[in-house]
């Protein structure tokens, strides 16, 4: 069935203002057994959530902007003041202040590490990435915490080296905008959309 | 947080005795569709009741407050579904609450539920869990098992939670693995153990007799781990009745002291930082000093390898029950055996074994009921219920199982709840030939373990016989 007029939503004035279908209605159908005795039914739903980055929105922003933010507390009486956070933290996990963000584009260009990794022909329901997926843990120098990811060109391997890439062409605005590559890959083998 | 006060440190102190006096369950399957939840729950709880003989009237005329473990709503698309529980259990207008947290929500059902009566606010409470997996077919299924994880961060990776948990096991394979073939074949020897065990267990989805090379031969999910590692996806139910003393006494000649405690960590594991390893009782900082140089990339705790919440679950049950080497003073142990290789690193995390080395708990065979290699009990078998690779993983209810299993040993009556031909026929399975009683003969106290994820909550239960308390350390 074909989906026409799909859900969009802007902010004004601090609300939500929507426009078009945010649910499809479908009949639902009879499920019987083999003696054709009801047992149940099928629930049919389709629906389109809202859903806020809030601050975190620059994070993602950012990525199709073939820029890679994460944040560090900023807070000098913290205990861990200084610690740098990759998934970005708007707060700090100790002090709780507002983290400053940072800029880790150059560092992570320089290289990180591949921490672990895993590689699997399964997947869920709205998976959009090609299989196999190789799923990359990678660390940066002088970063608190290991970013998930996944790699796009070669096979992965504890210890390697990997440079970030970016689908600033047609972005989805979600992590997956942010991909990771093999140090010293060619930009003719990267995916369609993405760049160094 | 990765240091911890003396106040966080605190080994909880209750203000009553809390016990355990019976439990129950359903049949566990991948799918149910002749029953609604409400009838599996009612199952379990008719179980529960007969196993004092007591009839459901008189049973619930002793609850005061009720604890529902019930995780993924998505799946039955019915929010508030405690409340139909509720109902149909007849127990309005009783106090109830829901409880998720992942995995673990059994456990920590247990946990609340524990709480109330240590707290003197009800004197009898039922804890009843329960899951529903089967409503959407599989591949559905794997997403909204997904939406578990991070939404923004995490799921939109393959919508696959198995992937999120595998870059942890290819990290242990890896560093304290070695990617040795003998650790592969340890870790399948656990499937064979488990789903053997769950041959004997009439509630059991998965029974199969089955061999490690019919572990290595199954198809890979994600390497290291293949569908023989993985556990179950189920539909069934299970409960627990906790009271004080005196009720506990009124109501069973045999009640079981309980103590329950839970632990926690990030929700993703990349936000999971560098710290020191928190030491059990019987460990010291000396031992781990060279951890990393034992194990070349294993020196970052917990790193992707370790379960710091089932570490602090652990620390505060063992301060509890007056645990101080789970080898020498437990009996048996149900541990939340999503995979093989998740099994391995909780007996390290709980103290079975040092970490680096929870392999040689299966290698020496005292995980088993029967040890392989000496023909004598094992030292401290491990999830005689087939756990949840061979038994089930109905989310809510799987803590829950694991101490209404732990109890039927203690009180000797393991083979009296799994031995029985009209159980076996009224859930629709043929009892083995070769059926054999695995009571573990003169246990006294006993553990499970109940975990959610990658490792975001865990709680621990001790369960102990009366008359072999252990005196509580300063
Ligand atoms: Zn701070």
């Amino acid at each position: 069935m074909t989906v026409e007029n799909r859900g969009t939503v802007k902010v004004e004035n601090g609300r939500y203002r929507v426009s078009g279908n945010f649910s499809y209605g479908y009949p639902n159908s009879p499920i019987r057994d083999e003696s054709g005795k009801l047992v149940g039914i099928t629930n049919p739903a389709d629906i389109t959530h809202i859903h806020t980055y809030g601050g975190e929105a620059p994070f993602f922003e950012s990525l199709s902007k073939q820029k890679l933010l994460g944040t560090k507390c900023a807070n000098p009486k913290c205990e861990t003041y200084g610690s740098v956070y990759i998934p970005y933290r708007i707060h700090c996990p100790d002090c709780l202040m507002r983290c400053e963000e940072i800029d880790l584009t150059e560092l992570a260009r320089k290289g990180a590490t591949v921490h672990t990794f895993m590689i699997t022909e399964r997947t869920g329901a709205f998976n959009t990435l090609k299989k196999p997926i190789r799923f990359v843990n990678v660390e940066f120098d002088g970063v608190s915490t290991i970013l998930m990811g996944y790699l796009s060109v070669g096979e992965p391997k504890m210890g390697m080296k990997v440079v970030p890439i970016f689908q600033a062409k047609n972005p989805t605005y979600t992590i997956l905008d942010l991909s990771w590559v093999p140090m010293g890959t060619d930009a003719a083998d990267l995916p369609e959309g993405f760049s160094f | 947080m990765i240091k911890f006060s003396k106040q966080q440190l605190k080994i909880p102190q209750m203000s009553k005795d809390v016990y355990l006096v019976t439990g129950g369950m359903s049949k566990f399957d991948r799918a149910i569709p002749e029953k609604r939840t409400e009838e599996l729950v009612i199952d379990a709880f008719l179980e529960a009741a007969e196993f004092i003989k007591k009839t459901p009237e008189e049973l619930k005329e002793y609850i005061h407050s009720c604890y529902y473990g019930h995780f993924a709503d998505h799946f039955g698309s019915q929010l508030l579904g405690e409340s139909v529980i509720h109902d149909r259990l007849g127990l309005d207008p009783l106090g109830n609450v829901g409880i998720k947290t992942g995995g673990a929500t059994g456990g920590s059902t247990i946990w609340e539920a524990y709480k109330a009566v240590a707290s003197g606010y009800s004197d009898t409470v039922l804890a009843m869990g329960w899951e529903r997996m089967d409503e959407v077919p599989t591949d559905e299924g794997n997403n909204y098992i997904a939406s578990a994880a991070d939404k923004d961060w995490e799921t939109p990776l393959g919508h696959i939670y198995t992937g999120y948990y595998a870059v942890m096991a290819q990290k242990y394979w890896q560093v304290f693995g070695k990617q040795e073939a003998s650790f592969r074949r340890t870790l399948a020897e656990i499937a064979v153990k488990n789903k053997g065990y769950a041959r004997m267990n009439p509630h059991a989805q998965s029974p199969m007799k089955i061999t490690v090379e019919d572990v290595l031969n199954s198809p890979i999910v994600a390497d290291p781990l293949r569908a023989l590692d993985c556990c179950l996806m189920s539909v069934g139910a299970s409960c627990v009745i906790l009271a004080d003393k005196k009720t506990a006494y009124e109501l069973t000649d045999n009640p079981l002291l309980i103590y329950t405690s839970a632990g926690t960590h990030t929700l993703r594991v990349a936000d999971r930082r560098d710290m020191d390893i928190p030491l059990l009782p019987n460990e010291t900082a000396d031992q781990y000093k060279d951890l990393g140089k034992r194990f070349p990339g294993g020196d970052r705790y917990p790193g992707f390898t370790g379960f710091l919440a089932a570490r602090m679950a652990a620390y505060y049950a063992y301060g509890m029950a007056g645990i101080v080497d789970p080898m020498e003073d437990l009996d048996l142990v149900e541990l939340h055996d999503a995979f093989t290789i998740s099994d391995i690193q909780t007996y390290e995390d709980i103290g079975i074994r040092p970490y680096g080395e929870g392999r040689k708990y299966v290698e020496s065979g005292e995980c088993y009921h029967t040890n392989p290699l000496t023909g004598k009990p094992g030292k401290l078998p491990a999830n005689l219920s087939g756990g949840l690779i061979g038994n089930m993983h109905a989310v809510g209810a799987t803590g829950i199982m694991q101490v209404v299993e732990i109890g039927q040993h203690i009180w000797g009556r393991w083979a009296e709840m799994h031995a029985d031909e009209a159980k076996w026929k009224r859930f629709n399975r043929t009892k083995p030939d070769d059926w054999t009683d695995l009571q573990v003969v003169g246990a006294k106290r006993a553990l499970a373990i109940s975990h959610a994820g990658v490792g975001s909550h865990v709680t621990a239960t001790v369960l102990v016989h009366p008359d072999h308390q252990l005196e509580r350390k300063s």
